[in-house]
């Protein structure tokens, strides 16, 4: 049985992306007991799926090792990984939460030496990756996981190749007995930062993401560029493997329209900008990037990111929507649509097209089990009624790193301002 | 040109927009629309010659205030009815709707060219299906056929005579329409009176506004 120690007076923070890291880091540093959540293997949300950041474009591991360092240097966060909060009961001061954990047949003796990823014959998809590749059954979801731990599939349990892990295993690692298991604790306050996913491509359909090969995301973008991605980071289109070098990019795939996203998601216009480099990076002059867009919303200081990327040959901008992919005899995506600037219609063969696609919050307003509130979009919304619960990053808007970091400093606060409260009245 | 034109014009002075918006069917969503081009690119009209402009590009003319080149259009009697702008568009502009809604205005002031082909369908439809309360397919058929003149009526008459006969067998056309009879609503004189009352309201709102 997992034990966590928690009262009225610790913080529990669900979900550990860069906002929930954050707020959790920020309230155990003015002292505070933290309790943090996390539902994948391992911390860093979507970030750590992200090639580059912008403006600066670092990457996003540096922030990350910082963050990492932080949080092990500090006694008062307790990291539950593999966890999902499934009740919430209580009031401001005193919540009641259950958490469920699921097995993850690894005990804190790995050392990620591999052996029993060598061993082991089944294939998973690989989640890390957008399920972009396979991977094997027990590993490692990625270089920079943190805790650095494997972990084994719950589809190989009770196979042969279970048994060829544990056997496999020099250090006493593997316990294929692990269990499900719920726990309860208690919390002052509660920070939500689930953050994001992707808004499902397969639903516009006139882009045909889900028959076009050539058509990937923005988020699958990120891995192909990225060297520990599945191709080693050279852009290679999915249908032949060929060097993708002139590539279109979709502004607003499901953003800003009625039928799908009614928000405008905010990042993906930087996004793309961003991706524009990458194409530059790998291909020089040979790299020819087009964005067709409604407009372009590089919010305040990023206007001089925008200013640099208009300014490069390589990059053209088409002001329009397209209308829809076809595809040309060469397994070409051709975008199709009417520049607006002029009203031309044009029908543009791409190597490869890549969907900016929107935010949706990861557990939208009604799935979340407490009493909150949330805006049309399933974000998490500010409201006295929300009481003790606040949320963070992602889960309340679509924001980039630096605003969502924001957030969870502020919802930080907010957290801590509730136990010191509970610690008054209990003094 | 008509007086309705003329008067329409002065009433609304430079305000197109507004007078789109309130006399033209759903032309109050013309201010909806981001400019975006899905619907456009979407029209498969557009490959056509007689295609000017595209529901967007009327739109932005529209709210550009450009009144003569609007109403010069061939663009909204050219859709289709086809529906691709209406299901994709963004900001869930009826878009179909309203370029309807502009042909129709442009006919009501006087302004639709004399032979505007699916402008006479549409006149020619509503004449047919309003006598009866329901459509008399064969005589209005017909007088699609002979619009060209009775060689070419003949003509066409005969190429499609196969598919005639197939209608007739499935029971989907009556011969018997052809002299007026066939299907009809029961209370021929109640729809009448229906749409002269729809008529008139629908009048007597639109001259009301744009004049307070
Ligand atoms: C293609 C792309 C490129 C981008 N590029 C940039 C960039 O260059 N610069 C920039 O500033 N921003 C960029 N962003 C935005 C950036 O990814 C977000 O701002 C950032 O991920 C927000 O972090 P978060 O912690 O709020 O959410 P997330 O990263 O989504 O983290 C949320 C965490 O909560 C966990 N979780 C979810 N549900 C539960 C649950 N029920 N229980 C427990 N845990 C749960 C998740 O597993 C995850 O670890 C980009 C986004 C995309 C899509
Ligand atoms: S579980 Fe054992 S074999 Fe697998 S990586 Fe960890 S220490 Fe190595
Ligand atoms: S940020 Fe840009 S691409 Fe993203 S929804 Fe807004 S306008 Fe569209
Ligand atoms: S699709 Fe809608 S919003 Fe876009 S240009 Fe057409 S009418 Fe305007
Ligand atoms: S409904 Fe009319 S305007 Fe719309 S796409 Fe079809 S033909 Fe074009």
């Amino acid at each position: 049985m997992t034990s966590v120690v928690a009262t009225n007076q610790t913080i529990l923070v669900v979900g550990g992306g860069i906002s929930g890291m954050t707020a959790a880091l920020e309230a155990a540093e003015t002292g505070k007991q933290v309790v943090l959540v996390e539902k994948n293997p391992y911390l860093g949300g979507r970030t750590v799926q992200l090639y580059r950041y912008f403006p600066k474009m670092c990457h996003p591991t540096c922030g990350l090792e910082i963050n990492l360092r932080r949080l092990k240097a500090n006694p008062r966060i307790q990291v539950l990984t593999l966890a999902e909060v499934t009740g919430i009961t209580g009031t401001k001061g005193a919540y009641s939460v259950s958490v469920k954990l699921k097995p993850r047949y690894v005990n804190s003796n790995c050392t990620a030496c591999g052996e029993c990823g060598k061993a082991v014959s089944t294939e998973i998809d690989d989640e890390f990756n957008y399920n972009l590749g396979k991977i094997k059954a027990a590993y490692l979801p990625s270089n920079m996981a943190y805790p650095q731990r494997y972990v084994i599939d719950p589809s190989i349990i009770g196979t042969p190749d279970a048994d060829k892990a544990k056997a496999a295993c020099k250090y006493d690692a593997v316990n294929l007995d692990d269990q499900e298991e719920t726990i309860n604790l208690s919390a002052g306050a509660i920070v939500w930062a689930t953050g994001w996913k992707p808004y499902d491509a397969e639903k516009i359909v006139y882009y045909g993401y889900d028959r076009f090969p050539n058509v990937i995301t923005n988020v699958e973008f990120e891995r192909l560029a990225d060297p520990h991605g599945p191709t080693g980071g050279k852009i290679l289109r999915p249908s032949d493997g060929k060097e993708a070098k002139n590539i279109a990019f979709i502004q607003c795939a499901g953003s800003r329209d009625e039928n799908h996203l009614r928000h405008c998601s905010r990042f993906c216009c930087m996004g793309s900008l961003k991706q524009t480099h990458y194409v530059q990076e790998k291909y020089g002059d040979e790299g020819k990037s087009t964005i067709y867009f409604i407009d372009i919303r590089a919010i305040d200081r990023f206007e001089d990111f925008y200013q640099k990327v208009k300014a490069n040959p390589n990059v053209t901008f088409v002001k329009s929507k397209v209308a829809r992919i076809t595809e040309d005899k060469a397994g070409n995506p051709v975008c199709n649509g009417v520049n607006t600037e002029g009203y031309i219609r044009y029908a543009n063969a791409h190597d490869l097209v890549v969907l900016a696609l929107g935010m949706e919050p990861a557990v939208k307003g009604v799935n979340i089990p407490a009493e909150v509130m949330s805006d049309s979009s399933g974000f998490l919304m500010a409201d006295p009624a929300n009481a003790g619960i606040f949320g963070a990053g992602c889960a309340t808007n679509a924001l980039d790193v630096n605003r969502a970091v924001q957030s969870a400093t502020a919802a930080a606060l907010r957290a801590i301002q509730v136990v010191n409260k509970v610690a008054r009245a209990e003094a | 040109m008509s007086d309705l034109n003329q008067e329409m014009a002065d009433r609304y002075k430079n305000n197109f927009l507004k007078e789109i918006e309130e006399q033209a069917e759903m032309g109050e969503w013309v201010k909806m629309c981001m400019q975006c081009g899905l619907c456009s690119g979407s029209c498969p009209t557009n490959f056509h010659s007689g295609w000017d402009h595209p529901p967007q590009e009327i739109f932005m003319l529209i709210r550009a205030g450009k009144r003569e080149e609007v109403l010069n259009s061939q663009g909204m009697y050219m859709c289709t009815s086809c529906y691709n702008c209406y299901v994709r568009c963004p900001r869930k502009v009826p878009v179909t709707h309203v370029m309807h809604g502009i042909a129709e205005y442009a006919y009501r002031i006087g302004r639709a060219p004399k032979a505007q082909p699916t402008m006479h369908l549409s006149k020619t439809f509503w004449t047919n299906a309003t006598k009866t309360g329901r459509v008399n397919e064969v005589q209005l058929t017909q007088s699609l056929y002979f619009k060209e003149g009775i060689g070419a009526g003949i003509k066409k008459a005969m190429e499609m005579q196969s598919e005639a006969l197939g209608l007739v067998k499935a029971g989907r056309l009556n011969p018997m329409e052809a002299l007026g009879m066939g299907h009809k609503c029961k209370d021929i004189k109640g729809i009448h009176a229906m749409l002269a009352k729809a008529e008139e309201l629908e009048a007597r709102n639109k001259a009301a506004k744009g004049k307070e």
